[in-house]
């Protein structure tokens, strides 16, 4: 039987306001077969984003959703998860919502180690505002602020993850897009600040300025450059230029924010 | 039984009216000279089970206490001028989303890192103008230790009555001040919460006016799944430019608070009965202007005080009524004249009025308001 998308789908809130061949739905899907994998309750469920075509994916869904401010979803998660730890707090938003705007508080939400899963959508451009650099544009590429090629150095934002402390960091890409809900799954079960890149496409705005003919030349691009971590320690140095590790590229465990909390509070009790 | 007393600064008073009104969360990041709030938060909160978070910065704080207040609690964040300016945007996201919550600015001098141990008085208008487009404000500004601790339940009182954000606004001086302070008993001033729905999950509106100006806002995570955003929205909460929904959402907002200035806007009036030159003060100010209003009552000027404690909304209809029977207005401030503007559009040229302002630090005194008076009157 087919997969009833409709059971996480706000009613009466599609048609969505993404464009043909946008990655961005492809991960909303990835989304909602996790949360159905994981068997989240929607009403137990805060889905938080900050402003961009990313991060209007909240609305679309069945759940609490929390449409924030540019780059402050993670700050305004991080307020929620506190209040009530027992919701489930995943958090949605672009390349530049989560690491330019808003990357003072994507790190500190690695480092304290809060258990909410955050999935980026890196589509390596501000798409909403029209296709300007952001911090994952590669350097040289064409964007509507670069017109001689960008000469900033991209974030490589898994790592960037995984240097600020989370304890749960994997990268997926939008042509992979079976592999999506199983990466998001594992993130939510993650005791810890679980984060999730997806690399995925902007048509319109990134892919016509940088020699991409269509949607499936962009599509076949992400499947070329990603190689499995698996894949990846049988491979030298020259055959990984230019390619992207994908799966779960990093996994520990350490204790989480809000049962240290838990601990002060005790404490707290304990000493009056 | 005698009354639990204390001997307190004013920051510690305003930390303690914020667990008086229940507030159970806290989120800040440090800054003279607010920081005293947050350390008494980060003690008091975890004993009585709430929760206090140190944020990476004041844009993060001001998110934090948002997304709280969103699942359920009564959230604080405490700040100085700085702060205060990072925080305008998400204040504004407060406003139209409609979320209650009390932020906690002590006014030092400014404009950028200014003057950080000087008291000052010049972020009237910042919690007022500080976040764009068109909103509701209120803002109070106590004067004493005692009185910090009432405003700020008071705070509460009203951001929960009206989903929306409230300010309180000591200056430095009151801020930290050492003074005697009488608690209440628990229950014998009046805490309220925000009406929550009682209707089923299926048919709630997270901005459903029938229930009129102000409706009622479930928690994240009590069984109603709904949907918030900061663009312009309609009554279930999702975005709309829809011309008619627009505007009369916008006027809704703003009418929660002008509305209803009679039941937020609180002032003392001193010696007002006979008096010729009226002062308007507020904050530590006001405390001069006591003084040199007794100072002059001795001397045979027929001198008064109108203290504003409510500084958003300003008290219009009574200084307005005022102007027609007095001959004169002073307005001390610490700062270069942001209240006295207020008041001259306020009285309608009925009275001039004459305005000190100081900003180099030092406090406005007495004697500066007499030589005022003797100088108008
Ligand atoms: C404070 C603030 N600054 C700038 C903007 C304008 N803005 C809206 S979306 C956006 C970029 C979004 O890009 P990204 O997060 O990568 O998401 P995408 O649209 O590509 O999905 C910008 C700069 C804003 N809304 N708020
Ligand atoms: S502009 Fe780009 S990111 Fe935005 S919806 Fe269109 S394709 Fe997607």
């Amino acid at each position: 039987m087919a997969f009833d998308y409709e059971k996480y789908i706000r009613p009466g809130k599609l048609p969505h306001i993404w464009c043909p061949g946008c990655g961005h739905g492809i991960v909303m899907k990835g989304l909602i077969r996790a949360i159905d994998t994981v068997g989240l309750k929607k009403e137990n469920t805060a889905i938080v984003s900050g402003i961009g075509c990313a991060s209007r994916l909240p609305g679309y869904m069945d759940c609490c959703t929390l449409h924030t401010a540019h780059g402050r979803a993670a700050a305004f998660a991080t307020g929620v998860k506190m209040a009530k730890p027992e919701m489930d707090v995943i958090l949605v938003g672009g390349d530049g919502d989560g690491t330019a705007i808003g990357g003072n508080h994507f790190i500190h939400a690695c480092r304290r180690n809060i258990d909410m899963t955050y999935i980026i959508l890196n589509n390596k451009i501000y798409g909403m505002t029209g296709g300007q650099f952001s911090p994952a544009t590669p350097t040289g590429a064409k964007a509507s602020t670069t017109p001689y090629g960008n000469p900033d150095a991209a974030f490589d934002i898994a790592k960037l993850a995984i240097g600020a402390g989370a304890t749960f960091v994997a990268r997926g890409t939008a042509f992979h897009a079976n592999q999506i809900d199983k990466l998001i799954a594992e993130a939510i079960q993650h005791k810890g600040f679980s984060v999730v890149e997806i690399l995925d496409d902007c048509p319109t705005t990134y892919g016509r300025r940088n020699k991409f003919k269509s949607v499936i030349e962009m599509m076949n691009h992400l499947k070329e450059i990603a190689v499995p971590v698996k894949a990846a320690e049988k491979m030298s140095p020259e055959q990984l230029q230019g390619k992207v590790l994908t799966g779960v590229l990093y996994k520990e465990e350490r204790p989480e924010y809000t049962d240290e909390y838990a601990k002060v509070i005790e404490r707290a009790k304990g000493a009056k | 039984m005698a009354k639990k007393v204390a001997f307190l600064q004013g920051n510690e008073a305003a930390a303690q009216g914020a667990l008086y009104a229940g507030c159970n969360f806290f989120a800040g990041y440090p800054i003279t000279p607010s920081t005293e709030v947050a350390e008494v938060m980060s003690a008091e909160l975890p004993k009585v089970g709430g929760k206090f978070i140190q944020m990476e910065d004041e844009i993060g704080a001001m998110a934090a206490i948002i997304g709280g207040a969103l699942a359920g609690s009564k959230t604080l964040t405490s700040t100085s001028g700085p702060g205060l300016s990072l925080k305008q945007e998400l204040i504004g996201y407060a406003c139209i989303a409609e979320i209650p919550c009390v932020i906690y600015n002590v006014m030092r001098g400014g404009p950028s890192t200014g003057m950080p141990t000087g008291p000052s008085q010049s972020d009237v208008m910042c919690a007022k103008w500080g976040t764009h487009g068109d909103h509701p404000a209120i803002c109070l500004v106590p004067a004493s230790v005692q009185e910090t601790y009432e405003e700020v339940i008071r705070a509460f009182n009203l951001s929960e009555k009206y989903r929306t954000p409230v300010m309180v606004m000591p200056d430095e001086i009151v801020a930290h001040m050492r003074e005697r302070i009488v608690f209440p008993e628990p229950g014998e001033v009046a805490v309220i919460e925000r009406t929550v729905p009682t209707v089923q999950p299926e048919q709630y509106k997270p901005y459903d006016t029938s229930f009129g100006d102000v409706p009622p806002l479930a928690a994240f995570g009590s069984g109603y799944k709904f949907h918030v955003t900061g663009l312009n929205k309609m009554q279930d909460g999702f975005p709309t430019t829809k011309a008619a929904i627009v505007q009369a959402e916008e006027e809704r907002q703003v009418r929660k608070v002008d509305g209803n200035v009679d039941d937020i806007v609180k002032y003392e009036e001193y010696l007002l009965d006979d008096a010729e030159i009226v002062v308007v003060a507020f904050g530590s100010t006001s405390r001069s202007a006591r003084f040199a209003v007794n100072e002059a009552r001795k001397q045979g000027i027929k001198a008064g005080l109108f203290r504003l404690i409510t500084f958003w909304p300003f008290p219009e209809k009574q200084l307005l009524a005022l102007s027609k029977k007095v001959k004169a207005f002073i307005t001390p401030e610490m700062n270069l004249g942001m209240a006295t503007g207020v008041v001259k559009g306020v009285v309608e040229g009925n009275a001039p009025v004459h305005g000190i302002f100081r900003v180099d630090g030092e406090p406005i005194n007495p004697g500066q308001i007499l030589d005022k008076m003797k100088e108008v009157k």
